[in-house]
Order: structure tokens, then C-alpha cells, then sequence
């Protein structure tokens, strides 16, 4: 019964998968909109971007860590 | 087929996930310590230090050719430069040399103008004279004519007049 | 676990794949030659053929491989340079060891059948609590007390500074642990995902599917291989940035 609740728990962690990729998905967006508002000041803030997604994702790997842990390790 | 065994038993054994079996952090931790020290070692000793002196010598490289085309550069500008001024002066001397021999034929032109201009001023008078004593010659002729005729015309009449009087008869109506 | 999914005819084993086995048999203890030490190895090789044998030949006008340990000195260089300024590049080989590590063992990882050292939190724990021991020692040895000034954020107004204060030093010890669990994440995830395609290809009727998600999520992979590898130095510049200026 238990490991039933704990794969159940697992799959509800999955969301914050997709929540992750709302977010992943905002920080390109918005940066692509201002890229193409001012391509020239784009190049310098790839970095910022790749911070900021690696930030976004960071969460999304939390709730994947939950679900394996939930999965596998309870 | 071993693998499989192996993994089979390590999985009943350990817990679900590998990356918590702690038995392993030791041997992990270990090794990953032993690879970061051995690379470490590799690049600050070998590789970086190859590869910033390759980098660096392209650069001066680059950098010497880019001198070497404005030199170069410089160079091509002067000769130009040099060649427009020969230019510039063979066309000054060109034109000099057109004005020189312009005035020098100017001024023959005119000293022989002036001399032509003499030479008809000269025969001018001269004719001019000539053509006044013809005219002198003309009247004093015309006057000799008169009193001869003037003393044939009297003798003719019948009359007789002596040589002075009709002379001065003469004279005073050419004068008049 | 695995005997219930047999005997349903699908057969998911997706973390077996992260197993440490020692090559020549017998127990794991923290000398043995195990999988895992063969892949860190075969990275340093990689890395070795890579830059060393790669650049050996000196060219003005490089090689195909002299060309790619160059790119990758100037793109880690640049990074340290832009990020930290000059005062951080004598970190600049410490910084290239762990961006080659990872990069290297990532992509050795890609390779069918084999390990990845950085899928095992161990690895990625060790990296990141280096970079974290290294920021904070040469914060304090740089700055000396004024290093503790990150946390008081003076710009804002003088009340919220304290509560700011808090959350920033949460946030700056929770560095370390988002550091290495985005890095073992991200490929662990790929690896596994990778993984359960694999046992759905053994059902005909969607094997075909399952193919074509296996490829897709391969490359997938590759580039979240590079990613991670390039956020992972990334943020160990900006780390090393607030060590070196506290000061923004």
C-alpha cells in the first residue's frame, strides 16, 4: 500500500516538470522578444540567459529528484 | 550475462538508486579526486601553457603581417604620391614651357610688326613727298603754261604785251 | 520490483545503468578499479589527445583538433575573463579542469553501454563543494571580514536588510547543492529517460515510436551535455565573482 502512495507521490512530482518548462520556456521567450527588439545588445547577455534557464531548470531536476527518490529509494 | 547478475544482486542489495548507495561515495570520491588532480596537472603544466603560446604567437603573427601591410600601405601611398608630384611638375614645366615660347614669339611678332610698321611709315612719307613735289613740279608747270598761253593767246589778239605784265597778269589770277 | 515488471513482459530497469561494479570483481572499496574510475579515466585521456596531442604540432595555422583545444581554451578564457575579470584568471586552469571533466565525461557518457561519472551525486557533490570551499576561502583571504558584505545588501531600504540578510546567506549555502544536483539531474534524466524508451522498444507495436524517442532524446542529450557542462563553469565564474568583488 505504501509503495502505491510513494509511486503515486512520484507522479505528482513529475508536475513540477512541467512547471519547470513553463519556466524554461519564459526565460527563452523573453529573451528571444528582447533579441529581436535589440539583436546587437543580444550577444553580451547569452550567458545571463543560460544562467537563468540553468536556474529554471534547477527546480524542474528537484521535482525529478523527488519522483526518483520516491520511486526507487522509499 | 554476468553484468546482468551482477546488477540484479547490487539492485536487491542496494537501495533503488545507485547514486545513494553510499558504500560507493568512498571509491567514487577517490577516483574523481585522483582524475581532477592528474588533469589539473596536465593542463597548468602542458596543454595551457602550449596554448597560449600558440595563441599568442598567431597573434604576433597576425599582428607583424598587419604592420608589414601598412608599411607596405604607406609605402604604396608615398610612391604614388611621389608620382603624382612628377607628374604635377612635368605638366607645370609643360605649361611654362608653352607660355615661354609663346612670349618668345609674341615679342618677335611684334618687333617684326613694328619694323613692317616703320618700313610702311617710311615709304608712306616718302611717297608722300614724292607725290608733293610732283605736285610742286605740277603747278609751277601749270603756271609756265598759263603765261605762254596767256602771251600766244594776247599775241593772237593782236596785242602786244611785254613778258613781265602778263606774268604778274597771270600770277594774280592764279592767286585770285 | 524487477520480477513484477518481467513478468508484466516490460522490463524498465532505468537506474542500473548508474551501478558502480568493480572491473576486475570483488568488493567496492575506495581503491577498486571500478566503472566508474575506467570512464574518469578514459576522460582524462580524452582530455590528453584532446589538448596535448591535439596542440603538439604548434601550427600557426592549426589542425583540425589544435583548432577545437583552442576554441575550448578561448571559450573558457573568455568566459573567466568576461565574467570574473583579469584578477580571476589565475583560476583560469582550475576552472578549465572542471570545465573539461565534465564535458569529457559527459560525452564519454553518450556512448552506448557506458558510464558517466557525472550522473553519480558523489562526483558532482565533490566538484561543486570544491568550487563552493574555493569561493568562500578566497572571499574571506581577499576580503577579509568586508567578504560578509554580500549578504548585506545596501541598497536596499535599511529595515529589509536584515530578512535579506537571512535569505541571502540561505541562498549561499543552498549554492553548492543546486550546483551539483543540477548537473547530476540533467544527466541522470536524460540517461534514464533514454532508458525507459529503450524498454518500451521491446513492445512491436510502439517500438517503432520508442526508436524514434530514443534519437530524439540522444540528441537532446548532447546538447544538454554541453549545457550543463558550460552552466556548471558558468556559475563557478560567477561564484568566484562574488568572491573577488563582493561588491557588485
Amino acid at each position: 500500500m505504501e509503495g502505491e502512495l510513494a509511486h503515486i507521490g512520484a507522479g505528482l512530482a513529475a508536475i513540477g516538470s512541467g512547471a519547470a518548462a513553463i519556466g524554461v520556456g519564459n526565460v527563452a521567450g523573453n529573451f528571444l522578444a528582447g533579441a529581436l527588439r535589440n539583436p546587437s545588445a543580444a550577444a553580451g547577455q547569452t550567458a545571463t540567459l543560460f544562467i537563468g534557464i540553468a536556474f529554471a531548470e534547477a527546480l524542474g531536476i528537484f521535482a525529478f529528484l523527488v519522483a526518483l527518490l520516491l520511486m526507487f529509494a522509499v | 550475462m554476468a553484468t546482468e547478475t551482477l546488477g540484479a544482486d547490487a539492485a536487491a542489495a542496494a537501495p533503488g538508486m545507485p547514486q545513494l548507495d553510499f558504500s560507493t561515495w568512498g571509491n567514487q570520491i577517490f577516483w574523481l579526486i585522483v582524475t581532477l588532480v592528474v588533469i589539473y596537472m596536465v593542463l597548468s603544466r602542458v596543454a595551457l601553457p602550449r596554448i597560449a603560446g600558440i595563441l599568442a604567437e598567431r597573434q604576433g603573427t597576425i599582428t607583424n603581417d598587419i604592420a608589414a601591410a601598412e608599411d607596405l600601405k604607406v609605402k604604396a601611398q608615398e610612391a604614388e604620391a611621389a608620382y603624382d608630384k612628377a607628374l604635377l611638375d612635368a605638366r607645370t614645366e609643360a605649361h611654362r614651357i608653352v607660355a615661354e615660347a609663346k612670349a618668345e614669339i609674341q615679342s618677335d611678332l611684334d618687333a617684326a610688326i613694328a619694323k613692317a610698321d616703320a618700313e610702311i611709315a617710311a615709304k608712306a612719307a616718302e611717297s608722300e613727298k614724292a607725290i608733293a613735289d610732283i605736285r610742286a613740279g605740277a603747278a609751277v608747270a601749270i603756271e609756265e603754261v598759263a603765261k605762254d598761253t596767256a602771251k600766244e593767246i594776247v599775241a593772237a589778239m593782236g596785242g602786244s604785251a611785254d613778258a613781265a605784265s602778263i606774268t604778274a597778269a597771270v600770277d594774280a589770277r592764279l592767286k585770285g | 520490483m524487477a520480477d513484477k515488471a518481467e513478468t508484466g513482459g516490460l522490463v524498465f530497469h532505468p537506474m542500473d545503468q548508474f551501478i558502480i561494479q568493480p572491473i576486475f570483481g570483488g568488493d567496492v572499496t575506495w581503491y577498486t578499479p571500478t566503472n566508474a574510475a575506467l570512464w574518469m579515466g578514459l576522460s582524462i585521456v580524452a582530455i590528453i589527445l584532446l589538448l596535448v596531442v591535439g596542440s603538439s604540432k604548434r601550427g600557426i595555422v592549426p589542425t583540425r583538433s589544435q583548432s577545437i583545444a583552442e576554441l575550448a581554451y578561448g571559450f573558457v578564457y573568455k568566459m573567466v575573463e568576461d565574467i570574473c575579470g583579469k584578477e580571476g584568471l589565475k583560476f583560469f586552469p582550475y576552472i578549465m579542469t572542471l570545465f573539461m571533466f565534465i564535458v569529457c565525461a559527459n560525452f564519454l557518457g553518450l556512448i552506448p553501454t557506458s558510464f558517466t561519472p557525472t550522473s553519480h551525486f558523489a562526483v558532482t557533490v565533490v566538484l561543486a563543494l570544491a568550487v563552493f570551499i574555493t569561493v568562500t576561502v578566497v572571499g574571506f583571504v581577499k576580503n577579509g571580514a568586508a567578504f560578509l558584505g554580500l549578504f548585506w545588501v545596501s541598497s536596499a531600504p535599511l529595515p529589509l536588510r536584515p530578512v535579506l540578510a537571512i535569505i541571502e546567506v540561505i541562498s549561499y549555502f543552498v549554492r553548492p547543492v543546486s550546483h551539483s544536483i543540477r548537473l547530476a539531474g540533467n544527466v541522470m534524466a536524460g540517461h534514464a529517460v533514454i532508458k525507459v524508451f529503450a524498454g518500451f522498444a521491446a513492445i512491436a507495436a510502439v517500438s517503432p515510436v520508442a526508436v524514434l524517442g530514443i534519437t530524439a532524446m540522444y540528441g537532446l542529450e548532447v546538447l544538454v551535455s554541453f549545457i550543463q557542462a558550460y552552466v556548471f563553469t558558468i556559475l563557478t565564474c560567477v561564484y568566484l565573482k562574488d568572491a573577488l568583488h563582493p561588491h557588485h
